[in-house]
């Protein structure tokens, strides 16, 4: 009953068709494994929430899928594209998959609007008046538009998180990654960053959330993903993974994080 | 009804509770008053200090003045004409066109007035961004280094100075000029190196910068002087000024490395992280992102480096080069003007002054102005 469930809400959604794939991929830090013998495919999308308690490996995995972090063994083929060290392949993935990190990293000597025209202008070309059009649709879509010319330091930092979406959405992305999107954010900042990526979900946009939002995990995923000292550990249908865990270390870290 | 009673319930202030009008500051702690109390007179010590200070002052600068000045020979023509008690100038007014030119021909001293003048005209676009014109100009400013060549040099119709010629003013300007245009860029270059992954480029930089650093900048001057010409061949030969020039420029470049690489280290990662991101390589992120920031924190080393670049050109004088100082030096071993140490002196120590004062004081408004965009 786990097993098939494991496929059935990937599948409802799938096209069968997947953009990223992973093959018995294992990485090392020196002599530390951090990732070990991962598995996993996404299908176009498809939303997938990564979760697992700290240093479980789960930023380096979503890392490896942009090649922000190098991997030693096995493959990660992503849109078609293998990442490997062909510095070719490697832009091309990076300006199809867009982005969002823990602490924003928004540049702070550009406004909003530069931020988020940056890339489409100096990676895509994008004429300059076109961009600008592109980066206020976003900006409009995370409910900022009026902030264009501000610089990121006078946002708040549920404003900068949104634009960090904002900014990674122009470059017209296949893929989206979030590393931990929220977890830097004070709690009444949380839910306008949630809305907006719940928003982004019901467009169809194929995303992997690192992210400990069970609400969020519940509401969007496809599937949950729980991950601890380097494997995946198990992976289900949001209803499956949170009442009925299967492994006993999913069932530990699902009673630290949702009873405290 | 007791004293609490009427603290609680007091008489109506005639405003709603929360809306206290602002009431005028008092009148000690604002206007010149208020400043001279906290700044000058906030304690019995400081008073002591002010009082103190001024009294120097009063012994200090109207003698200054006396003799700088209201007691001053102007106007004079040879040493024994300076009979005032004051500061005999004579020695600087004869000799002006040798401290501005060296030994430049007096008849052709127009194209080095014209070239400090277009110098002008192509640094102004690239330090402050209100010029008129300043897309057109800078184009210009790409093209100055060459129109200046021709024009200091002379050929094709402009008659031949050779540098032996230069001196004064044109040779610290030119060195000085040079100098920091070479070493911010290449500067820039050796940081980036130094931060290298490529493990041959890495430490050739590194090498580059910890043998620079490590020797005097006359060493190198000896070496671009005295040594180069013997390891060249027979025959091969370039001009003595623009080796040292070459000499001044890497010498800076090192240090100049050194300040860029802290602001360097100074970028949080995730900035570097958020770039690749975004799909800009290498050299997109280096010119977009992080070098506008590192460069910016920096802007105080910077600007220290150039100036002490600056009066480092003093030191051609070892090599035989007259550059302003070398020129002062000539001036006072000349016998006419035996004594007159103080006077050619001041002049150049006040000319030194103005362009280091002039860069310094660039850096600060440069600071405020990004700090507007910078803000947190």
């Amino acid at each position: 009953m786990a097993e098939s469930s494991v496929a059935t809400p990937a599948a409802e959604k799938a096209s069968g068709d997947p953009v990223i794939q992973i093959r018995a991929m294992h990485k090392w830090y020196g002599q530390f494994h951090v990732l070990k013998n991962i598995n996993l495919d996404v299908v176009r999308g498809e939303r997938i929430v990564i979760c697992g308690p700290s240093g479980s490996g789960k930023s380096t995995l979503i890392r490896c899928i942009n090649r922000l972090e190098e991997y030693q063994q096995g493959q990660i083929v992503v849109d078609g594209v293998l990442l490997n060290d062909n510095l070719r392949n490697i832009a091309e993935i990076r300006s199809e998959v867009g982005m969002v990190f823990q602490h924003f990293n928004l540049f702070p000597h550009l406004t909003v609007l530069e931020n988020c025209t940056l890339a489409p202008i100096w990676v895509r070309k994008t004429p300059k008046k076109e961009a600008e059009e592109t980066a206020l649709h976003y900006l409009t879509r995370v409910k900022i538009p009026d902030q264009a010319n501000k610089y990121p330091g006078q946002l708040s930092g549920g404003q900068q998180q949104r634009v960090a979406i904002a900014r990674s959405l122009c470059m017209n992305p296949k893929i989206m990654l979030f590393d931990e999107p929220t977890s830097a954010l004070d709690p009444e900042m949380i839910a306008e960053v949630l809305d907006v990526m719940v928003n982004l979900a019901e467009s169809g946009m194929t995303m992997v959330c690192v992210t400990h939002e069970m609400g969020f995990a519940r509401r969007v995923a496809h599937r949950v993903i729980f991950m601890d000292r380097g494997e995946i550990i198990e992976q289900n249908s949001p209803e499956e993974f949170f009442n009925n865990p299967q492994s006993d270390r999913t069932k530990l870290f699902l009673s630290q994080i949702l009873h405290n | 009804m007791s004293m609490t009673e009427a603290a609680l319930n007091p008489v109506d202030p005639g405003y709603p509770p929360g809306r206290h009008p602002d009431l005028p500051p008092p009148s000690m702690t604002v206007g010149p008053v208020g400043w001279l109390r906290k700044n000058l007179f906030s304690s019995i010590g400081n008073t002591l200090l002010t009082v103190a200070t001024l009294y120097l002052l009063w012994l200090v600068v109207p003698p200054v003045l006396d003799w700088a000045i209201f007691d001053a020979n102007f106007g004079a023509t040879s040493k024994a004409e300076c009979v005032l008690p004051g500061a005999c100038w004579a020695v600087v007014e004869v000799r002006f066109d040798q401290f501005m030119y060296g030994f430049y021909d007096a008849g052709q001293t127009w194209r080095v007035n014209l070239a400090g003048i277009l110098l002008i005209v192509a640094v102004a676009p690239l330090l402050f961004d209100k010029v008129p014109y300043r897309r057109h100009l800078v184009w210009f400013s790409l093209v100055y280094p060459f129109i200046a060549f021709w024009l200091l040099v002379g050929g094709l119709g402009l008659e031949y100075e050779p540098t032996s010629k230069w001196g004064g003013l044109l040779v610290t300007i030119v060195s000085g000029v040079v100098g920091i245009g070479a070493s911010l860029p290449i500067g820039i270059l050796l940081a980036l190196g130094r931060r290298s992954k490529l493990p041959v480029l890495r430490m050739a930089c590194i090498g580059f910068i910890e043998f620079v650093r490590g020797v005097p900048l006359i060493t190198i001057l000896f070496m671009s002087s005295v040594m180069l010409p013997l390891f060249l061949p027979e025959g091969v030969t370039f001009d003595k000024f623009l080796r040292a020039l070459i000499g001044v420029a890497l010498f800076a470049s090192a240090y100049m490395a050194e300040v860029v690489r802290g602001g360097l280290q100074a970028i949080p990662k995730g900035q570097y992280e958020a770039a690749m991101a975004l799909g800009l390589g290498y050299w997109r992120a280096m010119y977009l992102i992080i070098l506008p920031q590192a460069l910016r924190i920096v802007i105080p080393g910077i600007v220290n480096t150039f100036i002490g670049l600056f009066k480092d050109t003093t030191l051609l004088l070892i090599i035989g080069i007259f550059d302003l100082l070398g020129i002062a030096r000539a001036a006072v071993s000349d016998a006419n003007w035996l004594g007159l140490h103080t006077e050619t002196y001041v002049f150049v120590g006040l000319i030194f002054f103005i362009c280091c004062f002039g860069m310094s004081r660039y850096s600060l408004y440069l600071e405020k102005k990004l700090r507007v965009g910078h803000r947190r």
